[in-house]
């Protein structure tokens, strides 16, 4: 039975997904100047189970609704995090939001990354901006699961060293961590000591063994599309590369088809995608 | 430079990835003009507007390219990693570097004598050809990347186009 079927037979909205679940503000941290991490509880109590990759529908009462990455831990449900820059009307009321407050929730929503396909082989985190946030969770993933992992690598680029994401979580995972870190910016002066250059730069160097690696890719789209480029050039199999996509999501769960990419709705069948299946699309024009 | 170290220097050029795969016969006239160099962290490999008489192949450590800016300090433009090649201006007029390079830690390199190189480039030019083929991947590799952030595409929505 589709959705709109269900709608059309009088299902309940909360049984469709476009009813919010009211959630209240437990604690937020301002991250970059524009952007905020907010702790979100529901007032039921009830925990929010989500896969790494998922994300929401946020909603300030009276002002609107926008689709936000979860940026916490699966394991920690009872703690709803989500990691949000002052972009338009909608986040920017959420980035304002104080302890307290209180915002609609609708999600989890969309697929997840497929972070079992890296059992046993190297994971290598791609991550550009404010991407950072939605691969989080496979940070905590792979943390929790190093053990089953040959490797992990985090390769990030930003803007500035002020401008870095989580700096001071990614910062401090090292190789006791079992994790490797490479991070680089746009522009620095003297006192960065790392990289200056693009992502793109650093995948070749960081990758162990391409043929053995799964590849998870997420920032702004042409961030990605070079980056995919890289990693299939450098060995690592297409379909063992995956992409978080973004368009402007309205429902959140496949009827509006405001996100759609070509053949996909983006909230439906994504945001997370295997790289082949996206890959010609990011270089259609108005796609 | 005796046969012995201009054939070991030729071994340490095969097996750098810029020249990897070349025919022997080229890394061994290329090792003729190649020596040692090591720098310590903070020194420099060469300054802007100098003579572009040897470049590097990276064996180790990170070199920062800059250019110092008035009232900014010296900003970074790039960062060449282990692998990679530091100063192409060797390979055209007026043969001066554009940028300073900086040892970000020890680093590790094989020098080339550009003049050298350059000799024998003229000298036989299908050797040229080979040299400038290799060369020609990291300059285009380089305006890629720095299109790319020319795009500026971290950049707060709020302060998206305005360089454009």
């Amino acid at each position: 039975m589709s959705a709109l079927s269900q709608l059309d037979r009088g299902v309940a909205p909360i049984e469709t997904g476009m009813l919010p679940r009211p959630f209240v503000v437990r604690s937020r941290r301002e991250e970059l100047a524009d952007c905020v991490t907010l702790e979100l509880a529901a007032l039921d109590g009830e925990p929010l189970a989500f896969e790494a990759g998922q994300f929401t529908m946020l909603y300030v009462h009276g002002i609107g609704e926008v689709a936000i990455s979860i940026s916490g831990d699966t394991a920690k449900p009872d703690s709803l995090i989500q990691t949000v820059r002052a972009v338009g009307a909608v986040s920017q009321a959420i980035c304002g939001l104080a302890e307290g407050a209180r915002v609609g929730v609708r999600g989890p929503l969309g697929n997840s990354w497929p972070v079992e396909r890296a059992v046993g082989k190297h994971l290598m985190i791609v991550a550009g901006g404010l991407g950072l946030a939605p691969v989080r969770p496979i940070i905590y993933w792979a943390l929790a699961n190093r053990d089953r992992l040959k490797s992990v690598d985090i390769v990030y680029g930003t803007r500035a060293p002020d401008q870095i994401l989580f700096a001071r979580q990614l910062l401090g995972l090292s190789a006791a961590d079992g994790v490797r870190v490479g991070i680089t910016v746009d522009l620095a002066d003297q006192d960065w000591s790392g990289q200056v250059g693009v992502v793109t730069d650093l995948i070749p160097s960081m990758l162990r063994d391409p043929d053995e690696t799964v590849a998870m890719v997420c920032g702004p789209e042409i961030m990605m599309r070079f980056s995919g480029q890289a990693l299939v050039g450098a060995g690592v199999p297409a379909e063992e590369t995956f992409l978080s996509m973004e368009r402007n999501m309205k429902c959140g769960i496949g009827w509006c088809g405001h996100c759609q990419l070509g053949p996909h709705l983006i909230c439906r069948d994504g945001p997370v995608f295997a790289y082949p299946a996206v890959r010609d699309l990011m270089s259609v024009w108005e796609l | 430079m005796t046969d012995g170290n201009i054939k070991s220097m030729a071994d340490i050029l095969a097996a750098h990835p810029l020249f990897a795969g070349l025919d022997k016969e080229i890394t061994d006239l290329l090792g003729g003009c190649a020596s040692n160099a090591h720098f310590s962290a903070g020194s420099y490999l060469f300054k802007a507007e100098g003579a572009a008489d040897v470049f590097y192949l990276l064996r180790a450590g990170d070199v920062a390219l800059e250019l110092s800016m008035p009232g900014r300090g010296k900003l970074i433009v790039d960062t060449v990693q282990p692998g990679h090649v530091v100063g192409a201006s060797w390979i055209l007029p007026p043969y001066r570097w554009r940028f300073d390079a900086r040892a970000v830690g020890d680093v590790r390199a094989t020098g080339i004598d550009a003049a050298c190189l350059r000799k024998k480039c003229d000298d036989d030019p299908s050797t040229g050809y080979q040299v400038l083929k290799r060369f020609l991947p990291v300059v285009a590799g380089r305006l890629q990347s720095t299109r790319l952030r020319l795009l500026d595409l971290y950049a707060p929505p709020s302060e998206v186009g305005r360089a454009l």
